[in-house]
């Protein structure tokens, strides 16, 4: 039920201008999320009968539904270690609880519009109230790897931080902030984040490397066959397609969304070497020649084991390496038809415009 | 050397009534298709049909543009595509529609006439939307199926549209969608998809060929070598036409080695088309 009403007021969306600022769209929370969730903790305890379930071909079976949905961030905050204790985690999952009990509350629907420049509010709700917690499912668990539960998806380097770059690639995103500065946020549709344009997801869902945004809709399916292990992001519906069997790699000026990625069985072991990254989707201000290496490990009936290596010496002066899990679930994901209601793409740069001719002597937003 | 296992005359006979009888004296005939560990035809593969169908599923001749304005003579190509010259024109094709004319009722026969006069404006393909079943079958853009043991799964090139077709139906669809919820099974050796849960925004084709919210598709794919599937659907929609009727395509295999799914992901595309007016400094006609 919980389901369906998700799927209701997300459709709805489309055809509403409650929600100016983010391109939600279509989509929908396939996960009953909260239920869903409370579950992660006891979940991944594996029976000892659990067996591998394997596919025709003799590999490990790893099709179905998974969220990688979780409340560890990328970076460790200071002050903690790579494992939290019981106590740390309940205290910050606690305060998350509290929060979506108290964002969740169902909104006046008498109450009157947002007061002119906005209510204050911040982040999904974009200064107009447009987001309540019910839209969200930014996880609501730390990520339990091999029992411990983790502060940081980055295992490596050993601070959990993203290592720092070189001088190319300091210079590198410089000139990328000099380059976006030229622009206010608003001036053109190609200044808006790929996921309000409908392109790609938030954060980097459909990657590699393949990471929960924080948001919502972190829900994956995948398919294997004989020559290609296929992983759909639900948000935008990006399936992303692993060739299995050799096959020709892409030449150096083709570079599709999310790579063009190779597999290979190393025992049990999924293991996916992208390259050919698209321009607009280099990973935290990678160079053109990021390489990405994943590895899927199905370690019990619930989970998969997701590690990644990001590989790009011109930018980071390490590689460096994270890991969380990946959780089974028992929900169909839904069509995620974003660009086709995108009303908001549309409001937003409208909105700046009429803003402009209000106040034309005005710059726009930084 | 193995033993035949039928005197050669009664084997020309059974050859004979193979031709006007669908038995299983056909077995004899069939090729050999590749299958699954199940024993179902293998239809893991990228697929595209030859046909200009996208352009318009009835029959049709070649003409000089798909959307057109009176001319002193003879109508001349509209000015939003004049540019584009040959390029712009449409091939001809024999249709797909079994029977050649789609049976529209009478409103939606005049609504399809008017979606043919504002094809620019209207044609879902224009702005980049999601292309609905079966028109993804026929785009002229490569697909791939997916066949697992577990799942069946297509993902078309145009879009990036996918489906997933349930090889357990989950009920009925919970709500309206672009691509509708794929109930797969196999009857034989077709695999039978039944499309329901559509919303009305997909077209059949780039000539204004349509359908309500009430249409259910029923696909029938059928291996009928390793390269080729037959691809047949039948549309029911009471809103819109006055009896089901179908179409018939075939599906090619990609047989090259290293044959790929592109990628067409036409959202940013379209983006100067669509938010264009509303840049902070549009630019300039």
């Amino acid at each position: 039920m919980n389901r369906i009403i998700n799927r209701i007021v997300h459709c709805t969306v489309n055809r509403t201008t409650i929600v100016l600022t983010l391109a939600i769209c279509g989509g929908s929370l396939s996960t009953s999320s909260l239920l869903a969730q409370a579950t992660t903790r006891v979940a991944p305890a594996a029976k000892k009968t659990w067996v591998a379930p394997r596919t025709p071909d003799g590999h490990p079976d790893f099709q179905g539904n998974w969220t990688n949905g979780t409340m560890t961030p990328l970076e460790r905050p200071t002050g903690y270690g790579r494992a939290l204790t019981a106590q740390q985690a309940s205290a910050l999952e606690k305060i998350r609880a509290d929060t979506v009990e108290q964002l969740a509350k169902q909104s006046d629907p008498n109450r009157p519009a947002p007061p002119k420049g906005g209510d204050g509010s911040v982040g999904a709700a974009g200064n107009v109230g447009g987001y309540n917690y019910f839209w969200i499912d930014a996880g609501d668990h730390m990520a339990v790897v091999n029992g411990e539960l983790r502060s940081s998806i980055i295992v490596d380097p050993a601070n959990g931080r993203v290592p720092p770059l070189t001088p190319a690639g300091r210079e590198k995103q410089a000139e990328r902030f000099r380059q976006s500065r030229r622009f206010g946020e608003y001036d053109n549709p190609e200044n808006r984040p790929l996921a309000e344009r409908c392109i790609m997801s938030f954060g980097s869902n459909a990657g590699p490397p393949m990471l929960p945004n924080y948001f919502y809709n972190n829900n994956y399916s995948i398919v294997q066959t004989k020559d290609n292990v296929m992983i759909m992001t639900e948000m935008v519906h990006d399936a992303r397609m692993i060739h299995m069997k050799p096959t020709a790699p892409l030449p150096k000026n083709m570079r599709p969304w999310m790579g063009d990625s190779h597999g290979r069985w190393v025992g049990d072991t999924l293991v996916i070497e992208t390259t050919n990254f698209h321009p607009e989707q280099l990973f935290r201000s990678a160079s053109d020649n990021l390489r990405v290496i994943e590895r899927f490990h199905r370690v019990d009936a619930n989970t998969l084991l997701y590690r990644f290596t990001i590989d790009d010496p011109a930018t980071f002066t390490q590689s460096w390496s994270g890991e969380l899990p990946f959780l089974k679930m028992d929900q169909l994901i839904y069509e995620y038809a974003c660009h086709e209601g995108n009303y908001a793409l549309s409001n937003i740069l409208s909105g700046e415009r009429a803003r402009e001719r209000e106040a034309p002597a005005k710059p726009s937003k930084p | 050397m193995p033993r035949r296992r039928f005197p050669r005359a009664f084997t020309i006979a059974l050859l004979g009534a193979a031709l006007t009888a669908p038995s299983s004296a056909l077995d004899a005939q069939r090729p050999i298709l590749p299958r699954t560990a199940a024993g179902k035809p293998d239809l893991n593969g990228i697929w595209q049909a030859m046909t200009s169908a996208n352009y318009d599923i009835e029959p049709h001749d070649a003409k000089p543009a798909m959307a057109m304005r009176p001319g002193p003579v003879v109508p001349v190509p509209a000015k939003e595509i004049l540019a584009l010259g040959a390029v712009g024109a449409v091939p001809a094709g024999t249709g797909i529609v079994i029977g050649g004319e789609i049976p529209y009722l009478p409103a939606a026969l005049a609504k399809r006439n008017d979606n043919r006069e504002n094809w620019l404006t209207r044609d879902p393909e224009v702005k980049c939307y999601l292309p609905g079943i079966p028109r993804a079958t026929y785009m002229p853009f490569p697909f791939q199926i997916l066949q697992s043991q577990k799942a069946f799964f297509i993902s078309y090139e145009y879009a990036g549209a996918v489906r997933e077709v349930y090889l357990k139906n989950p009920g009925p669809p919970e709500t309206d969608s672009w691509m509708g919820q794929s109930d797969g099974h196999w009857e034989g050796d077709t695999f039978v998809v039944s499309v329901t849960g559509f919303n009305d925004g997909s077209w059949f084709d780039r000539a204004g060929n349509h359908h309500s919210e009430a249409l259910t598709v029923v696909e029938r794919f059928t291996m009928t070598s390793p390269d080729h599937i037959r691809y047949r659907a039948t549309m029911t929609d009471p809103q819109t036409f006055s009896r089901p009727w179908s179409i018939e395509l075939t599906l090619y295999r990609h047989v090259e080695p290293d044959a790929r799914l592109g990628q067409f992901k036409c959202v940013p595309f379209v983006e100067e088309l669509l938010y264009g007016h509303l840049r902070k400094t549009p630019i300039k006609p």
